[in-house]
């Protein structure tokens, strides 16, 4: 792994997201609790929700667009719904984030 | 005999001399040097001689009897200059005393904030005999007041016990709750609640200036501009190992003086012990480490072999009356789950988090006795997942146990207010019920409780099960969500019942099963809040839906729709420039509205502040064409240039939008003005519709155009504009109160019954209330969202965190 720094804990909102751009695509940064943090997929499964601005709840999100839930753990839909986000190796170091940067590269996955 | 010299006599080098002497009285001739006039005493039992609880010479744990008797030399109140290991000996103030072995057991020190006037006289840490005594000093004379500095362990038990003396305190804390290292945000409540009800006052995110005064400390001043007099400051914001004269000797130190899990340094024959070392990158605080590490020393010295490892820690508060407990780690990482238990009757919260089928940490609030059989489980690993489902009621409940969903009503005190319309209390109640009234129909006969709007029948029905038990059979209701198994209804009122004002108030005292609600419960109970507290409840743009965060309504693909309020419909020609250029700038669709206004489509997200900046510029603000709160007023030229016009109908409309822009409500509202019966304006299907006549204005309600479609009803008719906009805010105002959230006004009308509505704004002073309520409502919530977030800080939140696809070019 080659872990990124990509920001400060504090840019982002306490049970809310940010974005970060990748060569794989937009990643979500999700901030659960006050030192906790997931990185996934920015794009819900079912029609392209931006999840980065859904509802941050437990360990969850909700896609705005039409209330798909996902666990942040495992990446998969809740309930009823069948789907899944990729997630992200992220982890936190004297309040910076750090972003796994081989498993969101092209040469990486190649 | 082999030469010990220890500098220090804090509680793990009396821990070590004890180990050492008990198991060989002869190893050693010790001396022990002690910068403090004394000799080692207990501590962390300095918070009850500081309440007073008890005296000095009771938490003394080494006197002068117990060195005499071990042959142990004092040097007390005598500093250690220097020490020089090339020729193995120490420097004291009163001369030299050569070792073969050398323990630091400097300890630690305050740490200081290093604001202005930290200096003064009257500021001090919590760390000593002389600040206790200097704090005990202070509290003698009446009505002195204390200001705390830091809301952890010891500045909280500083505070507890100042308010014991009788003294008023305040404690200031830097972060969103109290203790947050060792409690999550619902313990932190329920501490703060606890603290608060003892009489102390409890700051939150509260940062310090400076500390003034003439010639010693007089008041504290916060970066907030709050001015806090005082007669003491006591700062607890942390303590730092004391390794200066370490350095100093050349001995090897990171953060505090390097150990090995020997407890030797990089210095031959020379070790250390306590608060002053590092191990492993750790630092240490808590006593039961440093006792460990005592007794791993004590053997080393004595050339036996023994390991210090890292154990789990937990915390409890020694504040008489607050039952709190912490152990392991309950905040970081993913791959793990929670079980929540709260019992807002008791006050009990408790919070377990498992990792792959083990506990890894726990949190318990009121109720600690199992805390001890989690902290074993904790430390052993244990596999849970057989007992997973009734864990979290402790060993004695393995059987299982289910959370009484009655125990929110169970646990309101008498004077709870239930019927907000007739006063009506749940000890009139109780009394009714135990008079005879056993059905909803008795209670509404005898109390008039829930027989006006009819919104607390849930409430009253749950007070007549909770009396009665079995015999009476509680209807069911459609719970908020999964979180609760309250309706909208009863958390309404329970939160203006119990005074509730925060979102961790409601989930704590109203029993949520989940630890921070869900995306069904969180807005409503958002809106809840600002709407009952506008003054005390900070809006959480974190349980907002996206379109309400982002102030734009987010489209199919992610991009957001921009739509400038037109008061009234009216527009210039200025305005609709200034609307051009930025549509042909950002790239946007334009499309005339049906609520008079022009909408701005497919603009990213990243573009946002800009085009609000422009607009902005250009003299708009926000439509709030994506809130729940008020639309738009949709008005037909009315008298300025209709034949048929019989008042100013587009006046009145701008009067009305100008009035309640910027409220938010529990759906959304759209208001309309027709200036003649003919309603070009289409009033008679909005939420407030007025038809303009002759001899004044008709003012109906609760009205519908969109899966429903219903006319509106007469509200009242007047004489005066004055009087439509009153009764107008009025009628808005009583929504805002009293509405389930997602209900537009027609729905919550036909709960309610119009003629409930209009009963209460018959009334002139309650009128007249309503529009004082809305009105301090919008000396909060009356500012333009957009001009707030075109500051270039609001504005950087809305571009990405980084951009990781720009490094990969290079």
């Amino acid at each position: 792994m080659s872990w990124i720094d990509i920001g400060h804990i504090d840019d982002v909102p306490l049970r809310g997201a940010r974005l970060v751009k990748t060569e794989v695509g937009c990643v979500a940064i999700f901030r659960t609790d006050e030192a906790e943090v997931f990185a996934a997929s920015n794009t819900c499964p079912h029609r392209q929700g931006p999840l980065s601005e859904g509802i941050v709840h437990g360990q969850k999100v909700t896609c705005p667009l039409h209330n798909w839930v996902f666990d942040l753990n495992t990446g998969e839909a809740q309930g009823a719904d069948e789907g899944r986000i990729t997630t992200y190796p992220v982890r936190l170091e004297d309040g910076r984030i750090l972003l796994d940067g081989e498993a969101v590269s092209t040469r990486s996955a190649a | 005999m082999q030469k010990l010299v220890v500098i220090g006599a804090g509680m793990a080098s009396g821990r070590l001399l004890e180990q050492l002497i008990d198991a060989d009285p002869g190893a050693f001739e010790i001396t022990l040097f002690n910068a403090e006039p004394r000799g080692n005493y207990n501590r962390i039992m300095l918070s009850p001689v500081l309440s007073g609880e008890k005296s000095f010479e009771e938490i003394v744990t080494h006197d002068d009897d117990w060195y005499a008797t071990n042959k142990v030399t004092c040097r007390f109140g005598e500093k250690v200059l220097s020490v020089d290991t090339a020729r193995k000996v120490v420097v004291g103030e009163k001369g030299e005393v050569a070792y073969d072995k050398l323990v630091f057991g400097t300890g630690s020190s305050a740490f200081i904030i290093p604001c202005p006037g930290h200096d003064l006289p009257g500021v001090v840490a919590f760390r000593d005999l002389e600040d206790t005594t200097a704090m005990t000093e202070a509290a003698a004379k009446p009505g002195a007041r204390a200001v705390v500095i830091g809301g952890g362990l010891l500045g909280l038990e500083a505070a507890a016990a100042l308010r014991l003396r009788g003294m008023e305190v305040t404690v200031l804390h830097i972060a969103s709750h109290l203790m947050e290292r060792q409690l999550d945000p619902a313990a932190g409540y329920l501490l703060k609640k606890d603290l608060e009800r003892r009489g102390i006052t409890v700051l939150l995110e509260a940062s310090t200036k400076e500390i003034v005064g003439n010639g010693k400390a007089e008041q504290v001043n916060l970066a907030d501009g709050t001015e806090l007099p005082c007669d003491i400051v006591c700062m607890a914001v942390g303590i730092r190992p004391a390794v200066k004269l370490a350095q100093n000797s050349g001995i090897a130190c990171g953060r505090a003086i390097k150990v090995d899990a020997q407890m030797r340094t990089e210095t031959p024959d020379v070790y250390a012990v306590g608060e002053c070392v590092e191990f492993e990158g750790n630092l240490f605080g808590l006593v039961a480490p440093l006792y460990d590490q005592a007794k791993v020393l004590a053997k080393t010295l004595l050339g036996q072999e023994e390991t210090f490892a890292m154990r789990e820690l937990s915390t409890k508060l020694k504040v008489t009356g607050c039952d709190l407990f912490s152990a392991g780690d309950f905040a970081d990482g993913p791959g793990r789950e929670d079980i929540v238990y709260r019992d807002p009757a008791r006050g009990i919260y408790k919070r377990l988090v498992i990792e792959e089928d083990k506990l890894v940490g726990a949190v318990m609030y009121g109720d600690t006795a199992d805390g001890n059989w989690f902290f074993g489980l904790i430390k052993d690993g244990t596999d849970i997942s057989e007992m997973r489902e009734t864990l979290i009621f402790g060993p004695s409940y393995q059987g299982g146990a289910s959370v009484d969903p009655l125990s929110a009503v169970a646990a309101l005190p008498p004077e709870a207010e239930i019927c907000g319309c007739n006063g009506v209390c749940k000890g009139d109640i109780v009394a009714a019920i135990e008079a005879g009234a056993t059905d909803l129909g008795a209670i509404k006969a005898t109390t008039k409780a829930s027989a006006s709007c009819g919104t607390c029948t849930g409430l009253v029905e749950q007070v007549l099960s909770v009396t009665l038990g079995d015999e009476f059979v509680l209807p069911t209701a459609q719970p908020v969500c999964g979180c609760t198994d309250l309706p909208h209804e009863d958390v309404r009122r329970l939160i203006k019942a119990q005074e509730l004002k925060s979102q961790e108030a409601v989930w704590q005292e109203l029993g949520w099963k989940s630890r921070n609600g869900c995306h069904v419960c969180r807005p409503a109970i958002n809106f809840y809040l600002l709407a009952d507290w506008p003054l005390d409840y900070t809006d959480d743009p974190q349980s907002r839906f996206v379109n309400e965060r982002n102030h734009a309504n987010i489209q199919k693909d992610g991009t957001y729709s921009v739509m400038p309020r037109m008061w009234g419909g009216m527009t210039s020609p200025q305005e609709l420039i200034a609307i051009a250029q930025a549509a042909e700038k950002y790239g946007a669709t334009v499309k005339v509205t049906g609520g008079q206004r022009i909408d701005l489509l497919g603009v990213k997200k990243e573009d946002l502040p800009a085009i609000w900046y422009d607009l902005n510029e250009a003299g708009m603000v926000s439509g709030h064409a994506y809130t729940k709160g008020l639309r738009t007023v949709k008005t037909c030229v009315g008298s300025d240039w209709c034949r048929f016009g019989t008042q100013d109908s587009t006046g009145l409309g701008i009067k009305l939008e100008k009035k309640l822009w910027g409220s938010w409500t529990p759906h959304k509202v759209k208001l309309a003005v027709s200036g003649c019966p003919r309603n070009c304006a289409e009033a008679t299907c909005k939420d407030v519709g007025i038809i303009c006549v002759d001899s004044g204005y008709q003012v109906s309600v609760a009205g519908a155009a969109g899966m429903d479609v219903k006319e509106t009803e007469r509200l009242v008719d007047v004489r005066t504009e004055e009087e439509a906009i009153e009764w107008t805010t009025a009628f808005i105002q009583l929504y805002r109160e009293h509405a389930k959230y997602l209900d537009r006004p027609y729905k919550w009308v036909a709960k309610v019954g119009l003629d409930w509505v209009k009963e209460v704004l018959a009334d002139d002073a309650e009128r007249q209330a309503l529009v004082e309520r809305f009105d301090i409502s919008q000396s909060v919530y009356q500012k333009d969202p957009w001009a707030e977030r075109a500051e270039p800080e609001a504005a950087r939140r809305f571009q990405p965190l980084a951009d990781l696809t720009l490094k990969a070019a290079e």
